[in-house]
Formats: structure tokens, sequence, C-alpha cells
């Protein structure tokens, strides 16, 4: 039932508001991973970075994507959880990382269980390291859950995805679109390696090498 | 069968006879592009490829949306106004305040094609040159940033001028009160169109086999005065051998209709090319394979329609209005 209602939402709704709202401008599709296990990597300026990122795999690959997004955002009425948890198929990850106090004795907690989970099940995981959607087109730093995350599933490739126009399009805050014709430019997998900070600059230069791509209008 | 009663019903025969001779040139056009790859195999065709395949797609829309009915016309155009409009403001520098004022421009567009399907000639000729030039300010200023106001109010609306109002004036062709025995509304959108768009690809052509003297270097290197007359003379041609199937013009008028449609058309290509240089742009978009974004096909239409559309309202509009 909610695979079908996920299906009507995509194809009715999002496939149609992305195709004569914005208007995308994809330059290396054939870069994007077939099959999961995948770790998509991409900036965060806006709710329709997620839906953008999600129309651009194939069909059927539809219900193996599963966008990582933040529990104390997504999961706060009933309704928008029951949305994002079933229609987009969330992970929901805790902010702020391991630092929660864990009780005397216990393992702390692990903020990416479900999404390494979503990796083992051999699904499509979409993350913004970037944590928010912070000031629209603006990069803000990495965090470090992509690299743990990676680690685990080596199996899975790292593929950057550079976005700009989206948080012209809906930056935060804001609840009518204004259209925008929007690009996406894909990157080479990232090798994994074995230092964490090497990884993150890595991903963050490939990131600006993809944006260095395009030309892009100034928005101030 | 029912398929065939439907579009007698609806096709105008000299309507039917141009969109033919429009799809005739599409078949020799794909046939040309055939041969040229077999000649020589080791050039790399696929951008003209691209190119005829694009004026497949944009030609069957176009003749389906000019078929069916008027109100399907309006839309089409409608849609294509604002597929340029986004195009140019996601080209352009605009302010991060004014998302809003950009929303109320995106809505002139729907407001614009319906004063057309009223009919309503009066505001159809000033809501964007008067109401939208004085509205969309005053939402600028009410939102309070001056940094940079000048600009963008400028630049919003010679981008409503050129991309709404200057399109719309193909829909208003089919709205208007002339006595056009030969297709109507849709003959006279059909002459603007084709002549536009051929003569872009005549100037091309002549340009291409024989142009030396540069034009205007500056803005677009690769525009010459062999290219600029040779696909004028040839539009003009065209224009007196189209104009008794398909408008109303005599003669004389068909000649002088060629002459702005050619000239026209190449002032519109180079402004756009203008505007693509300030920015540093080669092409508007990726909208359309082989041609670039959407702005790179309607840069010439941008002046041959309103132009057009004033010489036929000279000519006949006013006449008819008054006696009707």
């Amino acid at each position: 039932m909610n695979r079908l209602l996920r299906w009507l939402f995509f194809w009715g709704v999002v496939r149609p508001v992305i195709l004569v709202v914005l208007g995308l401008n994809v330059r290396h599709r054939e870069r994007l991973p077939r099959d999961g296990p995948a770790l998509l990597v991409a900036n965060h300026n806006s709710h329709l970075d997620t839906m953008v990122l999600m129309t651009l795999l194939p069909t059927r690959l539809l219900p193996k994507i599963r966008p990582v997004a933040a529990a104390d955002y997504f999961l706060k009425g009933p309704l928008l959880s029951w949305f994002a948890l079933e229609i987009v198929g969330i992970l929901p990850v805790a902010r702020g990382g391991a630092k929660g106090k864990p009780a005397p004795g216990d393992p702390p907690p692990d903020p990416l269980a479900a999404a390494a989970a979503a990796l083992e099940r051999g699904e499509v995981v979409i993350l913004f390291p970037e944590g928010s959607r912070g000031e629209p087109e603006r990069l803000a730093d990495f965090k470090a859950g992509v690299w743990h995350l990676a680690r685990r599933h080596p199996a899975a490739p790292v593929v950057p995805v550079f976005l700009h126009g989206l948080g012209k399009t809906l930056p935060r805050g804001s609840v009518l679109p204004v259209p925008f014709f929007c690009d996406v430019f894909v990157g080479e997998p990232v090798p994994l390696g074995d230092d964490k900070a090497a990884f993150l600059a890595e991903l963050k230069a490939r990131m600006q090498g993809l944006a260095a791509e395009g030309r892009f209008s100034v928005w101030e | 069968m029912d398929v065939f009663a439907f579009l007698r019903g609806r096709l105008d025969p000299a309507v039917a006879w141009a969109l033919g001779g429009v799809f005739t040139l599409l078949v020799v056009a794909t046939l040309a592009v055939w041969l040229l790859g077999r000649w020589k195999p080791r050039a790399d065709w696929s951008e003209l490829r691209a190119r005829v395949r694009t004026w497949w797609v944009m030609a069957g829309v176009f003749a389906v949306a000019l078929v069916l009915s008027r109100k399907v016309s309006l839309v089409f155009f409608a849609f294509v106004s604002f597929l340029a409009l986004k195009e140019y403001l996601s080209l352009i520098p605009t302010r991060r305040a004014d998302r809003g004022v950009l929303l109320w421009a995106y809505l002139a567009i729907p407001v614009q094609y319906l004063w057309i399907g009223m009919g309503w000639y009066g505001m159809f000729i000033i809501f964007i040159p008067v109401y939208a030039f004085l509205f969309l300010p005053m939402r600028m200023v009410l939102i309070g940033e001056t940094e940079g106001f000048l600009r963008a109010a400028g630049t919003l609306h010679w981008g409503l001028m050129a991309m709404v109002f200057s399109i719309s004036h193909v829909a208003a062709l089919l709205v208007l009160p002339v006595k056009n025995p030969h297709g109507g509304g849709p003959g006279l959108v059909l002459f603007l169109v084709f002549l536009t768009q051929f003569n872009d690809v005549a100037q091309y052509l002549w340009g291409k086999s024989l142009g030396r003297h540069r034009v205007i270097p500056k803005v677009s290197p690769n525009k010459t005065w062999e290219g600029l007359l040779g696909g004028a003379a040839t539009t003009l041609l065209l224009a007196w051998l189209l104009a008794p199937r398909l408008t109303p013009l005599t003669p004389v008028q068909s000649l002088q209709a060629g002459l702005i449609l050619g000239l026209g058309g190449f002032v519109g290509d180079v402004v756009i090319s203008a505007l693509k240089r300030d920015l540093g742009i080669k092409d508007s978009g990726t909208l359309l394979p082989g041609h670039g974004g959407i702005l790179d096909r309607v840069d010439s239409l941008s002046y041959t329609a309103p132009l057009f559309f004033h010489f036929v309202w000279y000519l006949y509009g006013p006449l008819v209005t008054r006696i009707g």
C-alpha cells in the first residue's frame, strides 16, 4: 500500500513538479550507481534536494532509496513522521553524532546503525554530510558520519553529487517554490583510503571541483 | 477513420499544406544529414544530428498545439514564455531578497495570455509595459533592499518584455480580428514562426558557405554580411512566395514583411548573443539538444513577433475593429 503511494507520489507529484517547475541540467548521469549498495553524497540547500536525488535513479530502485534525515526535524508530528518514514522512506538519524550520554557501562548509541543496516540490505543511502540545509547555496564543512559509514561498507561506492539552484528555488524557511533551472553534477566515486581527514578533504575537493564545472549566476 | 474526420474538421487547408511543407523540409534535412554522414564518416555529425532531431520534436509539438484548438495554442505559447523567462532568470544575477518578486513576475505570464484569450487588445498591449512595470519595483521597494535595486528592477523588466510581452505577440496573432482567408490566425502564426526559424537557418548556411566580412565581431564573431544579406534575401523570396498562401498581405506588403522578418530576426539573434556574452556563457541552456537553451531558439522571435504583429495590425487591425 505505502509502496504504491510512494510510487504515486513520485510519478504524480515529484517528477512533474521537477520537470515543469524546475527543469534539471544533469551532467555525467552515467556515473550514478546502477544498483545498491551505494552512498550518494550531496550538498544540502533545500528540501527539494532529496526529491531530486531520488528521481535521478531508475524507478525500479525507488523502493531501495533511503535518505538519511534528521529525526528531530522529520519525526515531529504523526503526519510528518508517517510521510517521511513511509512515503519518502527516510532513515532517521539523531543529530549531534555519538556524543550522547550513554548510561554508565552501556556502549554509546550508534546514530548510523540504521544507515549501515540499509547498506547491508543493498540499498542506496542518500547522505548530506553538511548536516543541515544551512545557508542556501553555500558549502559548509562535512561531518564525519559519511566516513564511518563508508568504512563499514567498503563495497558501497561513495558518489558525490553537486546540486545548484535548489536553494534558490526553495530555501530554508520558504513555502512557495520559485522556478529556476537547476544543475546536478555527478562526480566519480571517492576512494576510501584509511585516513578520515584525508577522505573528508578529498570529498570536499571533489564537490568543489564539480561546482567549478558550472557557471552560476550571482545570488546575494 | 475518425482521426481523419477529426483533422479535416480542424485543419484549414492552407495550414495543412504549410505544415506538410515544414515536415517535408525536415525529411529533406534528415536525409541530407544522413548523406553527409555517409560521405564523410570520419567527421563528427552528432551535434547536427541532435539539432535536426530536436527540430522534429519542436515542429511536432508546435504543429499539434496549433491544430488542436486556440486554447491549446495559447497554453503552449504561455509555456514557451514560461520556459524562456525561467531560463533568463536562472542565467542573470538575482537578489536573494527578490524571490517573492520573481514569483509575481512569473504570475504575469498567465495573466498576459488571459488578456489574449479574452481578445482584450488594450489590456494585452499595456499590461506588462505599464502595470507590471509599475508594480514589480513597488514590491521590491516594500521589501526594502536598496542595494542593486536599479539593476534588479531593470533586468527583471527587460526579461518580462523580451520573454513574455514579445513572445505573447505570436499568440496574439491567433485572436487578431483580421479576415485572413488563408488559414486565419494559425496561418499568420505559421508564416511568422516558420519564416523566423527558416531565416535563422538560411543566415547560418549562407554565412557558413560564403561568410567573409564580419558584421559585429565584438558581439558575435560568426555573423557575417554574406550570411545576413544572403539569409535576408532568401527570407524575402520565401515571404513573397508564402504570404499569398497564408496571409492577407498583398505582394508588396509580403516583401516588406519578409524584410522585417529577415532583419528583425538577425537583430533578435545578436541581442541575445550580447546578453550571453555579457554573462560569459556560450549556450543559454541544455533544454534543446543541438540548439542549446530555449533562449537560443526564441531569440529572433522576440524581435520578429512584435514587429510582424504590429505590421499586420497597422495594415489590417484597426480598420476591422472600427467596422466590427
